[in-house]
């Protein structure tokens, strides 16, 4: 595929390096409207790095990055705000705003990125616009569930609410590519799958496409073989054979910063790089 | 880079009012009292000072001449940008910084806000506008504290006082002493901001940058008070 198709996101030979460590060693992949990417890799092996270069936050040493069909490599930060208000992004600790209440920081997407306020005022005028904003949080809570916790601060949260509210945050402005950065790191179990169940239930409802960067195999597996089903309101297991979810999903998995792998689950399991078997073995595969 | 960014956003939208009024209630009302207290004891401590040497050549009647210059020209801008700076670069540097190492900037920089225009150009509007301000304060409640000692110890009418300390002062002194309150509201706001965008290394990273904000926009305090009034002499003083 060329660069002029239509990608969402595309990685073409992208190096990165702190201090004479590789953090990126020539990573190139692209995804597609649609698709999940699920990355896998130890801790310091490049994953936050990637989804930093992939919305512009870090630059790349040396490769180019295309975002929407726009390479961002080399654009101006200025430019690059109109361009992260498409992205939705949830931080590994959440990366809420701690001076700003809950409802605050979910409407924070819509009230302070300039296209969608311009779109806003487009649509709407004088209290029509900011009742839309106050309806847009309310669903976005109740779509994680919180919808109680408007007026508290993020710091009377637990970390799993705090997770939750930052997916909120991220699919409050309906992105086009939503990408989550360790979301069930320091999670109990418990809490680690009803995050997980949140991804799966905005990715199949909107057909978002999604990257997932995790160190839990587990997370990818669900991802991989569950769905969201809206006329039961569940998280179901996916269909046998080439069922939809399951082609649609793809897995990276990173080690020092090179991309080791790149394929579905199945390719992953019959994977013979030893650093991936090890992976797969420690998740319990 | 930061002050020139930090600039060029006054004129650039999207502007945030709400945290310009926000940090100069937080940055000016907040340092008021402290201010309004140091102001008030050094010129207590002036006049106490000046009224033995002035006694000594029967011109006591001068300390309220002497007084002004002094908290005019120089001790009421630089006590108050250092308290400001002790204050707030302080509390700029470890808020910013708290930010940067819970990846709340980088998450500002996600949701298309640009954290210079968002943090740093307020603080700067903020600072610009009322450290002059509380200079003005300092200075007159100074002024007043060297008036309760020239009453109670040297004898000087309200009138002998004032009128003295008000004559005294020339158009370019008042130039003078809101000029550097304006530079030192720059350097506080962008020493503040920049060691508080810059932190690493988590929770002592910010210590680190704290101090160092203190630190540094100190020293720059005492620099440029002496660059501004060698120039300033050079260029009004002949």
């Amino acid at each position: 595929m060329t660069p002029g198709d239509s990608t969402i996101l595309r990685f073409e030979d992208v190096s990165l390096h702190f201090d004479g460590t590789a953090a990126l060693d020539h990573v190139s992949f692209q995804v597609s409207p649609g698709q999940t990417y699920v990355v896998l890799g130890a801790a310091g092996s490049g994953k936050t790095m990637l989804l930093k270069v992939a919305v512009g936050l870090v630059r790349p040493d040396s490769g180019r990055v295309w975002l929407f069909d726009q390479e961002i490599t080399r654009l101006r930060e200025q430019d690059l705000f109109d361009m992260r208000a498409r992205v939705g992004i949830l931080f590994q600790e959440g990366g809420l705003f701690d001076s700003l209440t809950v409802a605050e920081n979910v409407a924070y997407p819509l009230t302070n990125q300039r296209v969608l306020q311009h779109a806003a005022a487009a649509n709407s005028n004088g209290n029509g616009a900011a009742r839309t904003v106050e309806e847009r949080v309310r669903e976005s809570l109740r779509f994680v569930e919180l919808e109680q916790t408007l007026d508290k601060f993020p710091n009377e949260l637990s970390g799993g609410m705090r997770r939750r509210v930052g997916i909120a945050r991220a699919v409050v402005a309906e992105p086009a590519l939503l990408l989550y950065d360790s979301p069930t790191a320091g999670l109990d179990p418990i809490t680690a799958n009803t995050i997980v169940a949140l991804i799966l239930k905005e990715r199949d409802l909107r057909n978002t496409a999604t990257i997932m960067v995790t160190h839990r195999y587990q997370d990818g597996h669900l991802m991989a073989n569950f769905r969201y089903n809206p006329n039961s309101g569940q998280i179901e297991r996916a269909g046998g054979g080439r069922d939809l979810s399951q082609v649609s999903t793809k897995f990276l998995v990173m080690n020092e910063g090179r991309l080791v792998f790149e394929g579905t689950e199945p390719e992953l399991q019959g994977s013979q790089d030893s650093y991936v078997r090890k992976f797969l073995r420690a998740g319990g595969a | 880079m930061l002050g020139i960014r930090a600039f060029r956003n006054i004129f650039r939208g999207p502007h945030y009012p709400d945290d310009i009024f926000i940090q100069m209630d937080v940055i000016g009302v907040g340092s008021l009292f402290i201010v309004s207290l140091i102001g008030l004891f050094s010129g207590i401590v002036m006049a106490l000072q000046m009224a033995r040497a002035l006694t000594q050549y029967g011109a006591q009647g001068q300390v309220g001449q002497i007084v002004s210059i002094t908290l005019v020209r120089e001790l009421g801008p630089v006590l108050t940008a250092v308290l400001v700076a002790g204050r707030n670069a302080s509390g700029i540097a470890s808020e910013l910084g708290s930010m940067k190492v819970t990846e709340q900037i980088d998450a500002m920089r996600a949701l298309g806000t640009d954290p210079i225009q968002k943090l740093v150009t307020p603080r700067l509007i903020a600072l610009a506008t009322v450290l002059p301000l509380l200079t003005i304060i300092s200075d007159f409640i100074g002024l007043t504290g060297g008036y309760f000692i020239a009453s109670t110890m040297l004898g000087l009418t309200f009138s002998e006082y004032w009128t003295s300390a008000w004559q005294i002062l020339e158009y370019n002194d008042l130039a003078q002493g809101l000029l550097k309150p304006l530079v030192f509201a720059i350097i506080i706001a962008l020493v503040g901001c920049f060691y508080g965008m810059r932190t690493t290394g988590g929770t002592q990273g910010v210590g680190r940058s704290t101090t160092r904000a203190v630190v540094t926009s100190s020293v720059w305090i005492f620099v440029l008070t002496a660059f501004i009034t060698y120039v300033w002499n050079r260029i009004f003083v002949t």
